[in-house]
């Protein structure tokens, strides 16, 4: 009752009748009606119990989901790390029954295939994203393109090697480092797209309206101004893009095929032959009944996972670089 | 420090008279007008071709299916058998496979999927941590204090991480750990419970549910990082309302949460589901390629996206057209899948922007 307005002085009958009504209200109960067992926050009452108990549901379920996902990398530091050694980088695969060997000729025919991606992905993809920036925002065309290269995410990497055999592979009349490239760089272009896109409009708008404004042409701010302030993000989307297309598996099964030589063995570099990945390799040694080969796939699978996600985190590296502006 | 360079006032009046603001700025050249319309045209020329590429990539293979498709026409979706020595070929148990294999793992991956995006988005870990750290009186201490916030992101970051772990990788774990380690197990349900016909017959290595489960754990990151965007941009103040009103944590989330970011969920199960039916390796690796139209979790079958990968690099002359065709069934399954889920997704875009 301390917090009550000071009574205001009135006539001796005023003031009474206000202190019986204070008084008549203070008797009256404020919470009659309210059941505070309801209220209470118990586990023997059944809607808060319910909490509970799906709260421990979720948690087992996370717990259950992230064993395995946690488990594919155990196991590939286990079974894989026992087999590395410098050998494994610089030798040939082995002949079945033979001990020993490598994939360096793997590593190598995955690192040009990707090379070759990123060169004819990259200018496509940025310009791409270029485009979808700075088009109006009603624009049919753009919304075309942006629809389609979301439809591209999730197009199959079998069929990209599909597309590259029926189209590279006949045409050229054998399996080629390039036919591969070609079907990996399909995989990488959604991405590069996308990500160069939004990089590119969260560039501040007064930027781009202050080089239009000191008389620069369209071209000239995209190329000094919008281009270099998006760097981060758009590298941020070509190193994921590279990372995705580093593991890729299928896309090569029919178009590089495998080879158990060097890339540039005869002397000269040929990317016109069968070329070796080290995706393939995996997928070519799981298979076969020989322990050591089995030892390498595993050790392969251990260089891949890693190979893919040091570029994985160098890309989000430079999105995190980025000045805020 | 560069000494600044004295100049008499004559001098700087000589020189105000030299200075010719058109050397600075200008409109730009007739060269540079030129090379500005050019780079115009170049990105329009590009971002259409990516247009051109879709249309480039169903034109290819369906061109390279006709001669197939006018042997076999619709029966070949219908026919069981394939069997290149007698030139008899169906793909029934491989659509049949296909569906079946990443609709199961679909059901798996999404109901994981969903419960990690809520632990995600409901911070239960930071709040454990937080929790424990009050037990020593450290939840404001300076480096531990920021440790809830730091492990979720972790989690966070991890998950997407393991999205980027290859296929074929998963495939290799699958061969080598999951399929000895179920197989006593899928035994012993099959001798117990044999009647059942998900469990008619033995595990005896590959099968559809060592596929199953591999598939299912590679598509969860996807599901979950899309889940979980789209219940961290449920409006904050429709959270506050049901806590307001005296819901309870899980009534809040099964009762606001979770239907206001049900299109987003949805668009990423969708996705979720496109990827599954695409993917090869690791199916390829683990579900058999036995050419059988089968319910049973334990019996070998075969995915469309596995029969290309196993016959491409051997196919003779004549089973280049059938494989095409194949693929060409393939291409339509996922190309409609992925166009509906991109569709859901930009219509849950555009409402959260219309809030």
């Amino acid at each position: 009752m301390s917090d009550l307005k000071p009574v205001p002085i009135k006539g001796p009958e005023e003031s009474s009748d206000f202190i019986h009504k204070m008084e008549a209200q203070a008797e009256k109960n404020p919470f009659e009606g309210v059941s505070f067992e309801d209220l209470e926050v118990s586990l023997y009452r059944p809607r808060t119990a319910f909490s509970a108990i799906l709260t421990w549901i979720v948690t087992f379920m996370t717990i259950a989901a992230l064993v395995p996902l946690f488990a594919v990398l155990w196991m590939l530091i286990w079974r894989g790390g026992k087999k590395l050694s410098l050998e494994l980088f610089t030798a040939l695969p082995p002949a079945p029954l033979e001990q020993g060997g490598g994939f360096g000729n793997a590593i190598l025919g995955t690192v040009v295939m990707v090379a070759v991606a990123t060169l004819i992905t990259v200018p496509l993809g940025v310009l791409t994203g270029v485009f979808l920036a700075q088009a109006p925002n009603n624009s049919k065309l753009a919304g075309a393109v942006r629809f389609s290269s979301k439809v591209l995410t999730g197009f199959p990497s079998i069929l990209a090697g599909v597309f590259a055999y029926g189209a590279i592979v006949l045409v050229t009349g054998g399996y080629s480092a390039i036919a591969g490239a070609v079907a990996l760089s399909i995989l990488m272009l959604p991405t590069i797209i996308l990500t160069s896109e939004s990089a590119i409009s969260m560039v501040p708008a007064r930027m781009k309206e202050a080089s239009i404004g000191m008389g620069a042409t369209g071209a000239q701010t995209v190329w000094m101004v919008l281009l270099p302030t998006a760097a981060p993000g758009i590298l941020t989307g070509v190193m994921l893009a590279i990372a995705r297309a580093a593991g890729e598996t299928a896309p090569l099964l029919f178009t590089a095929l495998f080879s158990n030589y060097w890339l540039n063995s005869g002397g000269h570099f040929n990317l016109m032959q069968p070329t070796a990945s080290l995706a393939v390799l995996i997928y070519n040694f799981s298979g076969m009944p020989f322990k050591n080969q089995v030892e390498l796939a595993w050790a392969a699978a251990l260089v891949l996972v890693v190979l893919v996600l040091i570029t994985n985190l160098i890309g989000q590296s430079f999105s995190r670089q980025q000045v805020q502006l | 420090m560069a000494s600044i360079p004295k100049i008499t006032r004559l001098q700087a009046q000589e020189e105000a008279k030299a200075w010719n603001p058109q050397a600075i700025w200008q409109p730009p050249s007739s060269t540079q007008r030129f090379f500005d319309r050019l780079f115009r045209r170049m990105t329009y020329v590009f971002a259409g071709f990516t247009i051109v590429l879709i249309a480039l990539l169903v034109v290819e293979i369906a061109i390279k299916a006709i001669p197939a498709f006018r042997e076999y026409g619709f029966s070949f979706l219908a026919g069981r058998v394939w069997d290149p020595n007698k030139g008899v070929f169906g793909i029934l148990p491989e659509i049949w496979g296909t569906l079946y294999t990443s609709l199961l793992a679909l059901f798996f991956g999404t109901l994981f999927g969903v419960a990690a995006a809520l632990f995600l988005s409901e911070s239960y870990l930071g709040e454990a941590v937080f929790r424990f750290l009050k037990l020593f009186d450290l939840h404001f201490h300076p480096f531990w204090g920021k440790l809830p916030e730091r492990l979720e992101a972790l989690l966070k970051n991890l998950i997407e991480l393991l999205a980027a772990v290859p296929s074929v990788v998963y495939g290799l774990w699958g061969l080598f750990v999951v399929i000895p380690l179920i197989r006593p197990y899928c035994n012993w349900l099959h001798t117990h419970m044999g009647w059942f016909p998900l469990f008619s017959t033995d595990l005896s290595g590959p099968g559809i549910f060592p596929a199953v489960f591999v598939l299912s754990i590679m598509i969860l990151p996807t599901i979950t990082a899309i889940s979980r965007d789209a219940l961290v941009s449920v409006p904050p103040k429709l959270r506050m309302a049901a806590y307001g009103l005296g819901a309870t944590r899980w009534e809040t989330i099964l009762g606001v949460l979770l239907p206001t970011a049900s299109r987003g969920i949805f668009g990423g199960v969708v996705l979720a589901f496109g990827r599954a039916l695409g993917e090869t390796m690791a199916l390829a690796m683990l579900v058999g390629n036995a050419n059988r139209l089968t319910v049973s979790l334990f019996s070998p079958a075969d995915t469309l996206a596995a029969l290309l990968a196993n016959n491409f690099p051997e196919a003779g002359a004549k089973e280049i057209p059938v494989l095409m065709y194949a693929a060409l069934v393939l291409l339509a399954i996922t190309l409609v899948v992925n166009m509906f889920g991109a569709l859901v997704l930009e219509r849950a875009a555009g409402k959260a922007a219309a809030k």
